[in-house]
């Protein structure tokens, strides 16, 4: 095994670890912490995929924003330092059931699709990726559309959140 | 490449493992009796009433809304700007036009009183 | 010679390779070596720091500050040393433990990160990462997570309000900081905090002054100091998040705070001061060390004095501040620099004319800024400024009777 084949072991374990606390603890505060761990641990995954850009992005907006605003949500709506009882009723078996059934069927649905196992090409190495991102998001050949169409959505989940929250 | 990220990952261990030496170290070194009273939560002196929980302004949820979309908008820039060289006007302008999306955004939230904090 | 560190470095891998152990492992020895002593000098030079600081502060106050312990009270920091180490580090009832002593050490490693991909000389170049800049925006978000988790674990009243505005504070002014630091990207072309100090054959202060300017302001607001220490307003919310935290596991939180301060003022001089770069710091590294850590101190010397002459903000100003000045300010400085630097680099300008049009774009916008904030009126609602009659200081004993 390569050094690089063990990190990515210990960091997937680590990140699958947290993500089973996430679903499994009774403290809502702790789930939100451990939801922080596991995003961390998909941000070391996309290094070791050479995707330093994704990395961060994934650490700044996931961590630095989505995971604050649940903590922030959570704690607004309820009394934070009790636990708040168990995540599960009794209907975990089935879920779990139903959950593994849905895994299995995607799972062999991806594995009859041609596109698994298939070797991406090459990135052109030469060039900086994030240089060719930044150049595809506003090429109108590629993805100029999308990008300026992102902001528009963006802008009405800004308009759509004040309007929900913002009661006067 | 994945080197850079090795020291960054070493920096990590490194950066945590100090630190928590300097908290562990004290737990030999420092005296250690806990009673009571000075476990207490801090209020002032006085008693603590109530438990810790208070109800928050709904105002900190807006302004981490407004914070998040900034936020997805702004790292949708960077490639923008490490592409500069290598892209034309009108590619430029469309950056212009995101980010006068951006500055709309802001310019409702601003109107409709939710950068207030009354 | 004139690169000891990498002549040291070169010199422990000999060593090391001299032992019989393998090429892969010394390599990754000597890099965690190396990021462990980093980390330990940073730490160190916060001792230095403190008593750096609490001079400045004496000095700027008219007093003397410290003078006992050795000559100058040079020894004063290794006193507190041993007086935090030996105290009791106390966790209250009903607290969070885990979370409880995880939170310091975290906020402490948040700062410490930074420092893994900051040049301090042309040979030392830390972690040359393509995404640099947004790597420092990240690791800042870890520093949040840390400030949420001890607040929330304290079981305080006190802690988790401080705690929340401290998010709502940081996250707010995370927006113009990110948005300003798009520049120095924008003008090197590059995110590698490496490529944007190759870049700075002029200082970016000279081409792009207002985000210098903005980026001082957002990152003290930051760090959370005067003044906008709201985070930990003594007469409001007693310490804010780290009110329960004694110590060593303070300790951490006030290290990092000045640790936090000193990299603001390493980013301030590598993003905008051109880093190591200065006379004949390319043939001597070790003098691109010391152009360094002049830049990082004036740096943090201008936050120092910051510090100690302004007043603390209310909560509502230092929003209103952020959001509606601050953010429209930097999102037209961006605009303006996307669009000059565009139209200068097509026409083909020499690089004296782009210097020159960048600064005069930067002055104009600064100058249309005091214009437009000229016509707010200064008693629109919400603003109202309270008209005290004046009142005599002292007041003879009759008057007073009636």
């Amino acid at each position: 095994m390569s050094g690089l084949e063990i990190i990515f072991l210990v960091v997937a374990a680590v990140t699958l670890s947290a993500a089973f606390m996430v679903v499994t603890t009774p403290n809502l505060v702790h789930g939100a912490l451990w939801l922080v761990l596991t995003l961390f641990g998909v941000a070391a995954t996309f290094v070791l995929l050479n995707a330093a850009f994704l990395a961060v992005v994934q650490v700044v907006v996931y961590i630095g924003a989505i995971a604050i605003l649940m903590i922030f949500a959570i704690m607004l709506t309820r009394k934070v330092m009790q636990d708040s009882g168990p995540q599960t009723n009794a209907n975990w078996i089935v879920a779990a059931l139903l959950g593994l059934v849905l895994f299995v069927g995607i799972a062999q649905l991806l594995r009859k699709s041609s596109a698994v196992g298939m070797m991406m090409p090459a990135m052109d190495g030469a060039a900086d990726p994030v240089v060719q991102l930044g150049e595809v998001l506003v090429s109108p050949n590629a993805y100029v559309l999308p990008f300026e169409v992102a902001s528009v959505l963006l802008l009405a989940a800004m308009i759509g959140a004040i309007v929900v929250a913002w009661k006067k | 490449m994945l080197d850079n990220w090795l020291y960054i990952g070493l920096f990590i261990i490194a950066a945590i493992l100090i630190p928590a030496v300097a908290v562990i170290l004290p737990r030999w070194v420092a005296p250690r009796k806990p009673n009571a009273i000075k476990q207490e939560t801090y209020e002032c002196g006085m008693e603590t009433v109530g438990d810790a929980w208070v109800q928050f302004k709904v105002q900190y949820y807006i302004f981490a809304l407004v914070f998040l979309i900034f936020d997805i908008e702004t790292v949708f820039l960077f490639p923008w700007a490490v592409a500069y060289d290598k892209l034309p006007m009108f590619a430029v302008m469309e950056g212009v036009i995101f980010i006068a999306i951006l500055l709309a955004g802001l310019m409702y939230a601003w109107r409709k009183g939710a950068l207030e904090w009354a | 010679m004139g690169d000891p560190i990498n002549l040291i470095s070169q010199w422990f891998n000999d060593l090391l390779l001299g032992w019989g152990l393998g090429e892969k492992l010394v390599a990754v020895l000597s890099l965690f070596v190396g990021a462990a002593i980093l980390v330990t000098a940073s730490l160190l030079t916060v001792v230095v720091l403190i008593w750096v600081e609490r001079k400045i502060a004496g000095r700027l106050q008219d007093r003397i500050g410290p003078n006992r312990a050795g000559p100058f009270g040079l020894l004063q920091p290794i006193a507190d040393i041993i007086k935090i180490f030996t105290k009791e580090i106390t966790t209250p009832d009903g607290a969070d433990k885990v979370a409880f002593n995880i939170a310091p050490v975290l906020a402490m490693a948040s700062v410490l990160l930074i420092w893994a991909v900051i040049p301090m000389a042309a040979t030392v170049v830390g972690s040359d990462i393509n995404v640099g800049v947004l790597y420092i925006v990240a690791v800042g978000s870890l520093g949040i997570v840390a400030i949420l988790m001890a607040g929330w674990s304290s079981n305080n009243k006190f802690a988790l309000l401080g705690a929340f505005r401290a998010v709502a504070q940081m996250v707010s002014y995370e927006v113009p900081m990110v948005l300003t630091l798009l520049i120095p990207v924008l003008l090197a072309r590059s995110m590698g905090i490496n490529d944007i100090v190759q870049a700075q054959s002029t200082w970016f202060i000279v081409i792009a002054p207002l985000a210098g300017l903005i980026f001082l302001i957002t990152s003290m607001a930051e760090v959370g100091r005067a003044p906008f220490d709201l985070i930990e307003a003594e007469s409001e919310i007693v310490a804010g998040f780290h009110v329960e935290y004694s110590g060593m596991a303070f300790g951490m939180f006030y290290v990092s705070e000045f640790l936090h301060v000193w990299t603001i003022g390493a980013l301030i001089a590598t993003l905008f001061l051109g880093g190591w770069r200065g006379p004949g710091a390319e043939t001597w590294p070790i003098l691109g060390l010391f152009y360094f850590y002049i830049k990082t101190f004036v740096g943090y010397f201008l936050i120092t004095w910051i510090r100690l002459s302004l007043p603390r903000v209310r909560i509502d100003q230092l929003l209103s501040f952020n959001w509606k000045f601050l953010t429209p300010l930097t999102l037209v400085i961006l605009v303006v620099t996307a669009i000059v630097d565009k139209a200068l680099s097509m026409a083909g300008a020499a690089r004296w004319l782009y210097v020159l049009v960048m600064l005069a774009a930067n002055v104009l916008v600064g100058w249309g800024t005091m214009l437009v904030l000229k016509t707010v009126e200064p008693n629109r609602p919400g603003r109202v400024r309270q008209e005290f009659p004046p009142r005599p200081v002292a007041v003879a004993p009759e008057a007073a009777d009636n």
